[in-house]
């Protein structure tokens, strides 16, 4: 895996919100179909460099970057924004439904990209609630309002929503942080099996989860990358001495 | 000793009661006087016969006609314009110098009294663009008067949809088109159709505008083409109760009528177009 091409890779990346900068000089390669996880305390820029890579960060007037990102070898800033975000979705820390039925938050997403067949339509809301453990739970009822489902249930029906735009990487920023243990769990499984599809970056305050769900873990502080390795060497012998603080939870 | 909660029982209560003394009551007290006297006026004849005999006989038909008409036209400017100028500033614009002069310039257009928004009406339209005296002069102005209702209610309606929505919309490759138009609108519709009906209210209402732009002191005829001038009721009304001698006053009182019920129709019509949108909003 190690030998692979990188999918995603950042050069000298700097992010700043006005003046204040949140991340300097990040230096990351992701590779294809591994699950990467990315650890550390609050303010230490995880969100920021997730949602540097669709460039949902644009979204705030007062964001700015440098540096290079390269998406399957080609510069993001060359990407458009609708298609740089079909390829790489988005997985809220809140599951963030829209008022509208379960077929209908499925469906928004293939519409916008010109899917106009109804069975067709039909077809990637079945797979997609399939792809993401929840098509049994809602097959009965699409026509429910989504926030009517609980929070894991919409949390996987997110996953769902942006599975059926056929992304290549999806990136999760602390998916399960309202989320209860058993729901925490069956995303986590969904994870695990989505992975021989997709590339996935996971971002958790949750260490534990990191270390069950990840093939390699990254660990931030205060907008540097400290240490980034396969996940079993990362908490059973990190090398930083910061990266064993926080994992054995001295602060943070 | 009263607790608190006895306390604040009395306190709305009688905040209750203060507010229909104030609010309700003189609406009710209005429409019963303006009934009591015009009542006896109110009758088919008046309704669909054109004035005659010096106005003092016959209907108002043709400043009904003349009012709604002019009621469509400003609807016709006002929304598409207010609406997508509100979209703009609230979706697409940045903020710079520019997008702040223009929602300095929103507020203050709102500020501005209506019959400056005649005068300038009269000058802009009726003699620089040689639209003449006519509905097209008086809808348009109407309309540059309603706008700053109309673009603040929209701006309203769409912050008030929350910020995850579009973020949701534009995480799975909607263009900004795209998330305003199937993930922001909707939300906004209910907010949006408040705001306008109050505009197209006031602009119903409105005599300060129509004066010099398209008002007619007496024309039985009804409109052909949108170069006419029209009766409309706000200005009739004005014109037999103070222009008119010897004017039986239970005509001025049921045209007053009228142009309430006609706001009044236009309100109810918005509640259950309300009610239609809000079905789908539950956040």
């Amino acid at each position: 895996m190690v030998n692979a091409e990188p999918i995603l890779k950042t050069e000298n990346l700097q992010c700043f919100y006005g003046s204040q900068r949140v991340i300097h000089d990040l230096n990351i390669e992701v590779l294809p179909n591994e699950i990467l996880g990315v650890i550390g305390p609050a303010n230490s820029g995880k969100t920021t460099f997730l949602r540097a890579l669709n460039r949902l960060n644009a979204l705030n007037p007062s964001y700015r970057q440098s540096g290079t990102i390269t998406f399957e070898g080609q510069d993001l800033r060359k990407i458009p924004d609708n298609l740089l975000r079909k390829k790489i979705g988005s997985i809220f820390a809140l599951p963030q439904v829209l008022p509208i039925s379960i077929y209908q938050n499925i469906a928004y997403g293939p519409k916008v990209h010109g899917v106009a067949s109804k069975s067709k339509v039909d077809q990637i809301v079945e797979e997609s609630l399939q792809k993401a453990y929840l098509w049994d739970e809602v097959k009965d009822r699409l026509d429910l309002q989504a926030n009517r489902l609980s929070g894991g249930q919409q949390q996987r029906l997110c996953i769902a929503r942006t599975l059926a735009v056929e992304p290549e990487v999806i990136l999760y920023d602390e998916p399960c942080s309202g989320l209860d243990p058993i729901s925490t769990a069956k995303v986590e499984d969904a994870m695990q099996k989505l992975k021989e599809h997709y590339t996935q970056i996971l971002v958790t305050n949750n260490t534990k989860q990191a270390a069950r769900v990840s093939d390699r873990t990254a660990f931030f502080l205060m907008g540097e990358l400290v240490e980034m390795t396969d996940t079993n060497t990362l908490f059973t012998s990190p090398r930083d001495s910061r990266t064993n603080d926080y994992i054995t939870g001295r602060f943070g | 000793m009263m607790t608190a909660k006895t306390t604040q029982k009395i306190a709305f209560v009688l905040l209750g009661l203060g507010t229909l003394l104030l609010v309700v009551v003189p609406i009710l007290l209005t429409i019963l006087y303006i009934l009591v006297n015009g009542g006896s006026a109110m009758t088919w004849e008046f309704l669909s016969q054109p004035p005659r005999n010096g106005m003092k006989e016959g209907g108002i038909l043709p400043a009904i006609v003349g009012t709604v008409v002019l009621i469509l036209g400003t609807m016709l400017f006002a929304l598409p314009l207010g609406i997508l100028s509100a979209v703009y500033l609230v979706e697409y614009a940045k903020d710079n110098f520019f997008t702040r002069l223009i929602k300095l310039s929103v507020v203050n257009l709102s500020g501005i009294p209506s019959i400056v928004y005649g005068l300038f009406g009269l000058t802009l339209f009726v003699g620089f663009c040689r639209f003449g005296t006519s509905i097209l002069s008086g809808a348009l102005t109407l309309a540059i008067m309603s706008l700053p209702v109309v673009i603040t209610a929209t701006k309203e309606a769409l912050e008030s949809v929350p910020q995850a929505f579009r973020e949701v919309s534009f995480s799975l490759g909607a263009t900004r088109w795209q998330t305003v138009r199937y993930c922001v609108l909707p939300y906004a519709i209910p907010g949006i159709l408040t705001g306008t009906v109050l505009s197209l209210s006031r602009a119903a209402g409105e005599t300060a505008p129509i004066l010099f732009t398209v008002a007619a002191f007496y024309l039985p005829r009804l409109p052909h083409s949108v170069y006419d001038q029209v009766m409309a009721l706000p200005y009739h009304l004005y014109v037999i109760s103070t222009q008119v001698p010897n004017m039986p006053l239970k005509l001025s009182f049921a045209t007053g009528f009228v142009l309430i019920a006609i706001v009044f129709l236009m309100n109810i019509a918005s509640v259950f177009l309300r009610a239609h949108y809000r079905k789908k909003k539950t956040w």
